[in-house]
This record gives C-alpha cells, structure tokens and sequence, in this order.
C-alpha cells in the first residue's frame, strides 16, 4: 500500500475495484466502514454484488475481465471534464499529453460496450473520483489475476497520477496484500528478478555486493518465475524445494501443476501438515507452525512486526529457517553458519536497502514501515510524499485485450473464483480449526437465481462445471450476488478441486494467472435435488 | 488553584491542567492518570453515559455529571473523587450488582470480562443490597460454536451493540425492550448464525461482565494453571492484526486482540479470533517423512531426512546443473523463513531461480 492502514479513515472518496475486503480482509474493511460513517463516498467496481457492492454510492458491475475498459473510460471523462491536477502533472509525472491524447477515443459508451457498466455510471463515477479532494484507490487480486494484470494496475495508476491523488493522507493506491507474510516474501529477496529489498539482480552494483556477501560468483541475469519452473519440470527443473505452500490446490490448472511435480527427480516439501502437495515428496520436513516460532512478518502496509512463540513446538519440527540452513550445509555450502531467527534477521536486514535501518532488537515493537534507510530513522508510513523512487510518474498507454479465453458455444458461462470470509485458502489451517465447518461446510456454485432456472439447475443440487481443461461437480446455491451469466466458488475445498478449471493464461510480464476468469459450461448432475 | 483560567484550562483535583477542544472531562482525567472507574466506557466508542459510574463533581453543577459525556470547558473546577463522589458510585454499582449476582465469571470469557468484578471489590460492593429483577434472558438455544449468549449476566451497557455498530459497521446485534425487561437481540431474534453476525468477536471482548463469551476458549476454564500471554501477529491476511496468544502450561487456550496493535486497534475477524487452534491440532507433521522404495512416506530421523534432502539437490545439480534446482518460498512463513530460501538458492546455487507463492 502507498498509505497507512489508518489513512482509510481519511479520504473523501474510495474507489474499491477488484477487492472483496469485508471478507478477504475484514478488519482493513472495517476502516473503510468508519470512513463511511464520517462521509466519505464509496465507488464499488466488482462483477459480483459484494458487501462493498451494497454500501457503495455508485455501484459499477462490470464484466469479469474487462477492467482497462472501465477505467480508459473513467480516465476520458475525467479528463473531458477537466478535473486533472494540471501542477500535480506537471510537476511530478511524465507522458500525460499521450496519455491524454490517447484516452480522447474511449467514451463512457465505448467502454459500456465492452465492460456492461451503463455509460452514466461510468461518468458518475470518474466525476466523483476526479472531484475528490483526498481520493484513495484500494484492490487485491481481482485486479491483478488476469493477463492483464499489469495493465490494470497500470490503469489505476493513470488514474492517481492524473489526479494527483497520491503522496497525501488519505489517498493513495493500495493493493491489500493477501497472506500474512506475502509482502515479506518479496521483500527478502525470494523473487527471480530482485535481491532482498527490491535491488534488481541485472544491475552490477548489485551483483558485487551479493557476489561479496554470499562469497559466491552469481548469475548475471533474473531466474524464471514459478509458472515457468513448473512448465519445465521434468525438462530442465528436475529438483525443487518448497517451503508452505500447497502447490496443488492453490495453484491453476491442477493436472498440469501434479503432472509438474510428478516429472521432478528431487521433490523436498516443508510445511507443518500433510497435504496434496507432500504426497508428490521424496522427503518432507515438519515446520515449527505460528504460534511457536520467532521472527517477523510484514504486512499490507509495509509494517514489520514481531511474530513470537507462545508454546513448544509440535513433536520434532523445527524453524524453516533452520531446516533450510541445514539442508545447504549438508550439501557442502559455505557461510550457513546461522544460529537464530535473530542471526538472520539481522543479515536481511544488513542487506536490505528497505530494512537497512532496523534490526532485531529495534523492530521489536512493530513501529516500523519500509522503507527504513538508515538507522534512526523514524519508517515511512506514506510513499511518495516528496517525490516518487525513480524521479516522475510514468503515465502508461494502455489498451484493452480480451481475456485468454472468452465464453463461447461450449463454454458460455463466466467463472470467477475468490475467497470466502471464514476460509483461508487451501483450509489446511481453516479446516483444522473447531467450528468453522458450522457456518462453511462445503463448497458451492453461487448462481443467480434467474439462471438457476434457465440453466434446469436445482437450488441445492448439484451441477457439472466444465472448462476445456476439466471438471467439477458442485453443489449449486442460488444467489443473487452473482449477475446473470457469471457463476462464483472459491478453491477452498480439496472435495471441490476448482483449480482443475482454471488457468488458460497468464500475465505476460508477471506470470500471475488469470485465475479470475475461466469460461465454463454449467450443467445439472442428474437425479440430484 | 488558578485564578485566571487560559482558554483551554480548567482546574483538575486542585490542579491546572490544559485540554484540547472537545475532549471530554474523563479523557482529561485519564491523561492524568486519575482511576475514574467505568462499566459502559471502551475508548475505542463513542461516549453513552449509561452506567453513569464515571460520575464527577462539578463545582456550579447542582449534581454529579457523567464524565465521559460532558466536554471539558475552560475554567471548570473538577473533583473525580470525593467522599460524596464515591459513595455515590458505591450505590450505582451495586444497583448495578443486583441483577448480576455472579462475579466469579473465567477471564477466558472475554478480554474486559473482568472489569465489573474488578470494581465490586475495589469498592467492596454487595450484590444484594437491592432486591432487583434481572433483566435478560441467556439464549442457550444458540449452538454456535464461538459466541456464548449469557443474558443472565448482562448489565445492559450496551457495549457490544456499539462495538457491532460502530467498529464492526456490522449492525448484527441491537437492543429490545427497556429497563428490566432490556435483552440483548438480534433482528428477529433469531440466531446469529442467520443474522449479519460475522462472528469476528469484538462484542465478546468488549463486555464488562462475561455475558458474551468466548466459547471456544472457555472450553479450558477448568485447566490448571496462570494464564500467560504472549503479544504476536495473526497468521491470517495481510493485515497483521496485532493479537495475544492466551495459553496455559504448553495449550493455547485462545486468542485476545491487541487493544494497541497498529494495525486493528483491538479489531479482529473471525479467522483471527477463533481458527488459531490447527497450531497444536493432531494431524501436525511432528517427525520427517522419507519416501521408501515401496513408494510410501515412512517415519524417519532429522539426521536421514537432511541427509537424503541434501543427497537429492547435490545429485540434480551434478548431473543437470546447478540451474535444474528451484526454490519456491512462502507467503506464510516468518520472513527468516523465505531469506533462507532465496539465500540457499542465490549463495548456494548461485541462481535466481527462486520464487514465492504470490503469482497465484
């Protein structure tokens, strides 16, 4: 996020787009709520009618995947209507004029025409984001799991950079991160194409500082991301070690992702329960679980904070940290020498041009937002006050492109999957826990009820969901939250393996899925009720 | 005593002291360290004054005023606690005490689950100076297995109805009725499970008597031993959600917001609040696994399984490359966790080849 978690108490409009908040992240929303409260006005875009939906002033229920439209249309009118921040522009970004230019052809009606949002709502929308004294742009995945991924994130960034809504309270664009620690894992350095803290491995200072820190030459050019690694393995990946994930629920296309795993020679997983993805080990090593390991995880807004052990760990399980460590001394490796989460913290933090300001001792109680250059220094709540990292914003020309794959003759139905309030992801940790199967048993199709009908589907029976990689069969639940033409489930369910469905493409610069579009066939199981 | 009050003064037990416009007295008070005690007071609220123990003396005012709602104004002359003052409160809280006869409530009900018995002692109040009628009715019918209904203690203060309110925007819970006949309900008054109840616990944490209660953790009341707790960062989400791990000897017992974790402010979600326990659940990973021959996950030591695991990577990078290993970090361990990964990989390697699971 470029503004604190406290700063969405502050804005005077919220923009919400790709983000279904009160249920992936409950307490954040909570402070959108208050915001409400005190005034703010709420544009909700989501193709489902989600709670922020409901609460909304405008509502913009666009189609699965068509974002840029939506928001080259925002970006034409607010431009029409002269509602840019011309100093803002001209002081602090670069290629507005093309942009500008570029937007002139994408009228609310043109955008109506690919993304369904009536053309008034579109300009009811960008008036009040473009009026907005303190307007902040909050999104998670349903911006950036698309092939278009970039391309979206680069619209809203349009949109901030046009408006100037950026570097204050209360605005801002904030992408709320999913898990607990998935910000921290970027920022260590466990990417193919940085070193810890976001230094990029092809520049040469980098390479001589981390040839000189690890004692090792290294490779003069960024790795390949994990989509690629499980398209070569068997081929050119023949050993992997995985640490906490389960690679074979969460990740798209199922058969691919076993068939990948399968292929390895080498296979180590570590993680604190058996799962689908150790059942494709060679070797798996117990973890030490939260709740009885020390170290830190950052969150949503770049906040480091101390994770600490309240009980023993389980049976014999131990520290990633440490599992890891020992595993690259046994293969011979030179300088793994730790003893503690604390002796490496310390080095991240020492390598780190984020963390460079902090240690152990000093991020003991949480106060900390990267990036902290220098010791003593206070953290950096809010990005981008004085000026941006590389000097201008960039204004990016952006043009809408379909989804990989579109509805057609067999597959005439929108999927799109997301999280639910009481599950978290795989349920390796959700359904473990006492009572959560009380308000979230199972799986379900959320269909709405018009289609329900139109389809020959039974409130509470079951369907067949197909795509051209596979299928499901699902219980079906009429409801209203999905528009005509869409249907919804999460992956939550082992028993209800949706990811067999998803996975025709990916973003071409960030290898993200497009896990929130997949077109399907929907039909009913007979002699179910 | 200051004769010439400044315009943002007033005079506080027989001192000057400044406030900021529209700070209430008893936020004035509590910056100076005064113990104005409270039932229906949580900071993080708007003021109610419905408990009116927060009483002070006001020099002009003919009769106590409640603290918590009357804004400091320049020149007051303020005493929190006379002879008179505590008397008074004395009497409150044990019209209070009349329709709450239990005080020996486990503090796993609730993080504020103590403060009513606190108060009974600290002014060594009786429960049965007044014959009153109890007002709420416990709503055992309601099987959930995170919330306890337990009307019998409620004290209407109507904490957990402003908490669902206006910390929560949930609105799930309301008030029905007045006076003794007060309940505590929902729309319909149904279940919660069927009303806008997300179960993310505030109205059990905020409630000064132990009558919303946390029904998982007080499946230990009757463990042995101190409770201990220990501050840490919830295990769901990006939000990082301050939280204290609540635990007796080596069991968690259950998990209680952090009233000043930057992140919430004492909010948490039902994930937070109530899924912590698959950390101590039976089917954890508590020995390495190696695959056999006959192609099973069988038992081993730490001293085989690092050893095969290490036997593993050395052999690929021997015969296909130090480019045929990949290390693949998490989203969901300590940050030391995926440092070492990608540290493995780039100082043991000598790659880049090495991701986490954020592109899914």
């Amino acid at each position: 996020m470029s503004n604190p978690l406290k700063d969405m108490e502050k804005p005077d409009v919220i923009f919400c787009i790709g983000t279904n908040m009160t249920e992936a992240h409950p307490v954040a929303a909570t402070r959108i709520k208050k915001a409400l409260r005190n005034g703010a006005k709420l544009i909700t875009a989501d193709p489902r009618r989600i709670r922020l939906a409901k609460m909304a002033d405008i509502y913009l229920p666009l189609r699965v995947g068509s974002d840029t439209a939506l928001l080259l249309g925002m970006a034409h009118v607010i431009a029409r209507e002269g509602l840019i921040d011309k100093a803002f522009m001209d002081a602090r970004t670069t290629g507005g004029e093309a942009f500008l230019e570029h937007v002139k052809q994408f009228t609310p009606q043109w955008a109506e025409s690919i993304c369904g949002v009536p053309a008034e709502k579109i300009e009811q929308a960008a008036v009040l984001y473009g009026k907005a004294e303190k307007g902040a742009i909050f999104y998670t995945l349903g911006i950036t799991e698309h092939i278009c991924g970039v391309d979206n994130v680069q619209s809203l960034c349009n949109l901030v950079l046009m408006t100037g809504n950026v570097g204050r309270e209360g605005t801002g664009i904030n992408p709320m991160r999913g898990q607990n620690n998935i910000q921290g894992a970027g920022d260590s350095g466990a990417i193919p194409n940085n070193y810890v803290g976001f230094q990029p491995v092809e520049d040469p200072a980098n390479q001589a500082k981390f040839a000189e820190a690890y004692g090792r030459t290294v490779d003069l050019e960024r790795g390949i991301t994990k989509v690629t690694a499980l398209d070569l393995a068997g081929d050119k990946i023949q050993a992997m070690l995985i640490d906490g994930e389960n690679t074979v629920v969460t990740d798209p296309d199922r058969k691919h992702c076993e068939k990948a795993l399968r292929a390895l020679e080498h296979l180590v997983v570590i993680d604190i329960f058996r799962n689908e993805t150790t059942e494709f080990a060679d070797v798996v090593l117990p973890a030490t679980s939260w709740g009885e390991t020390e170290g830190h995880f950052t969150n949503t807004e770049r906040r480091i904070q101390r994770i600490r052990a309240a009980v023993p760990p389980a049976g014999q399980s131990k520290p990633d940290w440490w599992i890891i460590n020992e595993i690259a001394r046994r293969i011979g490796f030179q300088g793994f020498d730790f003893e503690s989460a604390r002796d490496v913290f310390n080095e991240l933090c020492e390598l780190s041009a984020t963390y460079k300001g902090i240690n152990w001792d000093i991020a003991e109680k949480g106060q900390h937002q990267w990036p902290i250059p220098y010791e003593g220094h206070p953290g950096t709540p809010r990005l981008h006050e004085e000026g941006f990292k590389n000097g201008r914003g960039v204004f990016k020309i952006i043009n809408y492109r379909d989804p990989a794959e579109v509805v057609s003759e067999a597959f005439p139905i929108w999927l799109t999957t997301g999280r639910r309030l009481e599950s978290y992801h795989s349920r390796t940790q959700t359904g473990r826990a006492h009572g959560i199967d009380y308000l979230l048993p199972e799986e379900v199709l959320e269909v709405h009820p018009d289609d329900v009908a139109s389809w020959g589907l039974t409130d509470g029976g079951t369907a067949r969901m197909s795509s051209s990689r596979g299928h499901v069969d699902i219980k079906v639940q009429a409801n209203p939250r999905s528009p005509r033409g869409t249907v919804f489930a999460s992956f939550c369910f082992n028993d209800t393996p949706v990811n067999i469905l998803t996975g025709g493409g990916y973003d071409p610069v960030t290898h993200t899925a497009e896990l929130k579009v997949c077109p399907v066939a929907v039909t009913p199981v007979s002699g179910s009720s | 005593m200051t004769k010439n009050p400044t315009e943002f003064s007033l005079t506080l037990d027989g001192k000057t002291v400044n406030f900021t416009p529209g700070e209430t007295l008893y936020e004035v008070a509590q910056r100076h360290q005064k113990d104005i005690p409270t039932l229906c007071y949580d900071p993080r609220l708007e003021s109610f004054g419905g408990c009116r123990l927060c009483v002070v003396r006001l020099e002009g005012a003919k009769n106590p005023v409640a603290s918590c709602t009357t804004r400091a104004e320049a020149g007051m002359v303020v005493h929190t606690s006379t002879p008179d003052i505590e008397t008074h409160r004395k009497t409150l809280l044990e019209m209070v005490l009349s329709e709450n006869r239990e005080l020996e409530v486990s503090p796993l009900r609730g993080y504020a689950s103590q403060e009513l018995t606190e108060l009974s002692e600290r002014y060594q109040a009786r429960t049965g100076r007044f014959e009153g009628k109890q007002s709420g009715e416990s709503r055992i019918d309601d099987t959930n297995p995170f919330i306890l209904r337990d009307y019998d203690l409620c004290i209407s203060c109507y904490r957990c109805v402003r908490v669902c309110a206006e910390e929560e925007g949930d609105y799930a819970i309301s008030v029905m009725n007045r006076g003794f006949e007060t309940q505590i309900t929902t729309e319909f008054g149904g279940l919660l499970k069927d009303s806008d109840c997300t179960f993310c616990g505030q109205c059990v944490q905020t409630c000064p008597t132990g009558a919303l209660a946390d029904k998982k953790a007080m499946r230990y009341s009757e463990t042995p031993g101190e409770i201990i707790k220990t501050r840490s960062i919830c295990t769901y989400c990006g939000v990082g959600c301050s939280v204290d791990i609540m635990t007796k000897g080596e069991q968690i017992v259950g998990l209680q917001p952090a009233m000043d974790g930057p992140a919430n402010e004492g909010a948490l979600c039902i994930k937070g609040q109530f899924a912590y326990d698959f950390v101590q659940h039976e089917d954890r990973l508590t020995t390495p696994l190696v695959r056999g021959d006959d192609g099973e996950l069988h038992e081993a030591t730490w001293e085989e399984a690092l050893d095969k695991a290490a036997d593993g990577f050395k052999r690929v990078m021997r015969i296909h490359g130090r480019h045929a290993v990949y290390g693949v970090a998490s989203g969901r361990t300590p940050i030391e966790g995926d440092y070492m990964m990608q540290r493995f990989i780039r100082a043991g390697f000598g790659t880049n080849y090495i991701d986490n699971c954020s592109r899914a």
